[in-house]
This record gives structure tokens, sequence and C-alpha cells, in this order.
């Protein structure tokens, strides 16, 4: 059986000035996988998803989307993206955020409904009954009138996961969707993401929390000095390292429990 | 000293002081809604990714933060019908100073107020999938306006108190009406008192309308 990755990065490098964070990453992303990325910080993690919804525009490397490569080959050689194109896969590639950003002057509701409607055209009416039924999954219902300053940073998080559905991602991106909140609110975020999980969604997740990691994941990837470090199943690279700097790094955040 | 204050003499010519304040109000509302016309532009151009848009901008707005108003005024009064062959007649004279002057203060508030919208705004958007335009007409700008109402408002009101300067060309706004009343009644202190007050009423109100609409466009936080 041969499938296309439905999402491919091939020698993708990522340069702030002279300052290069991302050197080199190939990864393969198949339908349904689901990919922890974890790495000290400052090691790129953040870089590298946003690399991949173009939040940020590689500096160099291939991104292909369902194997369709993205951008065209510019004139001095480089790979260039028009902005058009670039809306298009945003669509296509969700992204839930370590700082929710939701819209402080849209309810949670119209949160959802927002880009259903500015970017996709759907009607109003159509728009507000996949959001309801898009806050109903994540557990917000009632909450569904309420502005954000109103709502705890997990509801918030969960509008914000609920937003991101509703434009029917073919990949979503995670980027610590829980670092920002209080201890006993991450639970219910897990949750929502951890069903999914069961969906059976394409997702990439940046994250701290190693024990979720292992659960959540099918492929956990180690980020050091913006390359892979290490590859492998949840157990391969949580419980088995084989590099010394996985080794290291995982001793660090020996709190933990699988 | 006791000064025997009179005002009968200043209020049997109200009637010339209400036009002043017509007309004041008449150059105020005209600048400020040409001021916001180039103040918008200037404020696009200044946040263009091009240096050719934004270089230009940015001479016109250090220009007029950096030259007195009167200077302004006497310009496109005096040298304006030299240069350009068209003599403005004074109410045409204040509003072009007026409206150039806010114009690019007014620039700077738009600037201000669109930058001031943190970067996690425009990220949620544009993950979304929205154009530039897009997430400026539905997420930048619905933040960025109640945030421009002080800035906004205090800049009005400067330029309100500045129209004072069309008087020097002889047009009749509020403070040359006074200085009219004053060569009949020779009443300075009661004359001046009232045209005070009636500023201050200006002012006042439109002040509270500014509250008013502030609260409305930040009612969300
Ligand atoms: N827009 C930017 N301009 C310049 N440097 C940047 C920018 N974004 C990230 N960097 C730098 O790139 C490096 C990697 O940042 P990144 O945010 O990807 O790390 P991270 O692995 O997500 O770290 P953390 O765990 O702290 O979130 C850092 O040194 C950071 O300072
Ligand atoms: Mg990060």
């Amino acid at each position: 059986m041969t499938t296309t990755p439905l999402l491919e990065v091939e020698g993708l490098h990522k340069a702030f000035g002279p300052h290069e964070v991302l050197r080199g990453i190939d990864l393969a992303v198949m339908p349904g996988e689901r990919v922890a990325i974890i790495g000290g910080s400052g090691s790129g993690k953040s870089t590298l998803l946003r690399c991949l919804n173009f939040m940020e525009v590689p500096t160099a490397g291939r991104i292909a989307l369902d194997g369709r490569t993205l951008g065209r080959r510019g004139r001095d050689g480089g790979t260039v993206y028009p902005e058009s194109e670039l809306c298009g896969v945003r669509r296509r590639v969700g992204m839930v955020f370590q700082q929710f950003n939701l819209f402080p002057h849209r309810t949670a509701i119209e949160n959802v409904m927002e880009a259903l409607v500015t970017v996709k055209g759907t009607p109003r009416a159509e728009a507000r009954a996949r959001a309801e039924a898009e806050l109903g999954k994540v557990g917000l219902s009632e909450k569904r009138d309420a502005y954000p300053s109103r709502l705890s940073g997990g509801q918030q998080q969960r509008v914000a996961i609920a937003r991101a559905l509703a434009m029917d991602p073919e990949i979503l991106l995670f980027d610590e969707p829980t670092s920002s909140l209080d201890p006993e609110l991450v639970g219910e975020v897990l949750r929502v993401i951890r069903g999914l999980a069961g969906e059976g969604r394409t997702m990439l997740l940046v994250t701290h929390e190693l024990g979720f990691a292992y659960h959540f994941a099918t492929k956990v990837v180690f980020l050091a000095d913006g390359r892979f470090y290490e590859v492998g199943t949840p157990d391969e690279v949580l419980k088995h390292p084989r590099g010394e700097r996985t080794r290291s790094f995982l001793a660090r955040h020996s709190e933990f429990a699988f | 000293m006791t000064y025997a204050w009179d005002f009968m003499p200043v209020l049997r010519h109200l009637d010339m002081l209400a036009l002043g304040l017509v007309n004041t109000v008449k150059i105020a509302a005209a600048s400020i809604v040409l001021g916001v016309a180039i103040g918008l532009v200037l404020a696009l151009m200044r946040l263009s990714p091009s240096r050719l848009a934004r270089a230009p901008a940015t001479a016109f707005i250090e220009f007029y933060r950096n030259t007195p108003p009167i200077v302004h005024f006497f310009w496109f009064f005096y040298a304006l019908p030299v240069l350009a062959d068209i003599s403005l007649d004074p109410l045409a004279a204040a509003i072009l100073a007026l409206s150039t002057q806010s114009g690019a203060f007014y620039a700077e508030v738009f600037r201000g107020g669109i930058v001031s919208i943190e970067k996690g705004q425009w990220e949620g958007a544009r993950a979304l999938g929205m154009s530039r335009a897009q997430l400026m007409r539905r997420v930048v700008l619905p933040q960025a306006i109640g945030r421009m109402v002080p800035p906004f408002v205090e800049r009005s009101f400067e330029l309100t108190k500045t129209t004072a300067l069309a008087s020097t060309l002889a047009y009749g706004e509020l403070l040359y009406q006074a200085m009219q009343v004053n060569s009949q009644t020779f009443r300075p202190l009661e004359v001046y008192t009232v045209v005070a007050l009636l500023y201050l009423v200006l002012l006042i109100t439109a002040s509270a309308l500014a509250r008013l609409a502030e609260q409305r466009l930040t009612a969300y936080r």
C-alpha cells in the first residue's frame, strides 16, 4: 500500500538574520499520524510549527501538502510563496496558540463563526449552526455568548480549538496549548485534544507535557539545535532514548509520569 | 481694587458671538473631516511595506510636527496665492492649514492604534486564512478604533482651539468676533470671559459625546 504523506517537509531551513534556527528538517506525516515535538527552550519547536502554516516563511526547503509542493520557483532560484496560496494553506492547516489569540471583541460563538463567514463565505445561519456544534464538542455550549474576557484560560483555549476545527483543517498544529494555563485547567484542554486523536485527525503538537505526549503521539521527535536529534515511537524516544542529549533532556523533565 | 463687572453690553452682542461660535464649529468640523481623510492616507502610507510610500508620508508628518500652526495659516493665505496663482478666502486657507496639520497628527493616531493591536491578534486571524484586508477589517480595526478615540479626541480638541488662529486672517470665528465686540463695548474682561466659557461649553459637550462613543466601541472589554 502506498499513501502519499499528507505533509512532507524536506531540507527545511529557517534563519532570522544571521541566526539559523532550523538547519535542515525532514519530516513526513501520514494521514492520521500524531507527531509530538519536544525539545529545550529555543530549540526551534515553535519556529518549525510556524513554518508549516507559513506564519514564518522558510528560508529554504520544500513543503508539500498532500503531494503538492507549495510555492513556485522565483527568479533568483529561491521559492516564492504568493500570499493567496498561503491563505489557502492556512485554511487547510489549522493552528492553536499558546496564548489562545481569541478575538476579544467577539463572543465565543462569533470567534468560531468569524473565519467561516469571512474566509469561507459560509452563510451566517449555517456558520452559526456549525459553530454551535463545535462549541458543543468542546463542552462550551452554554458559554456561546460570553466574551473571551469572561472565560477562564481553559475555556478560552477550548474555544480556540473549536475555532480551528470549524474550518475543517486537514492538519492541526498545537503550539504548547496548555503552557499558559493554571495547572488545574490543563486537564480539560488535554481531554479535548485526546478526543481529537480518537477521531483520527492528523496533528502536530509542541508540548512540555511529556506524559501526555507519550499517550497522544504516534511519533515523537526531539529537536535540538534546529535538527531532529532523535525520532521514533513514544516508547523509543521517551522510554528508551538512545541519544545522550535526549537522555539529559528527559532527565531534566523527570517529573512526568506515563 | 474692585472691578464692576457688567455683562449687559456683551450680552447685547451675543448674536455676534453666536455667529463666531458657529463659524468656529464650521472650521473645526470641516478640518476634522478633511484631516481624517488626509490622516488615513498618510497612516496607510506609513504602514506600507514600500519605502517609496513611507518616506514622503514621514516627511510630511515631521514637517507639520515641527512647525508652528500659525505659519501654516500665513503660508496658505499669503504664500500659496503667489506660488500657485490661486487666492484662497480666509475660510479656505484656515481649513487647509488646519486639516493638513491635523492630518499629520491623525495619521500618527491611526497608525498608533493599529500597531498597538497585539501580534497574537494578527496571527490568530492569519492562521485562519484571512487575507490582510480581511484581518484589518474584521479583527484589527474594530479593536484599534476603540483605542484611537482618546488620542483622536485630544487632537480634535487641539484643532478646535487652534481655529482661533483664523482670526489672524480676519475670518469671523469666535475669537475674531470677540475682538469686534470688544472694540464696540470696551469690555475686554467680560467679552473674553464669555468667549472662554463658550469654548468650554463647546469642548465639554464634545468630550461627553466622545466618551459615549468610546464606551460603545470598547463595551466588550
Ligand atoms: N521572529 C523572530 N525573530 C528573531 N528571532 C526569532 C524569532 N522567532 C524565534 N526566534 C529565535 O529562534 C529561536 C527558536 O525560537 P522558538 O520560538 O522556535 O523556540 P522554541 O523551541 O519554541 O522555544 P520555547 O520552548 O521557549 O517556546 C530562539 O532563539 C528565538 O529567539
Ligand atoms: Mg515555542
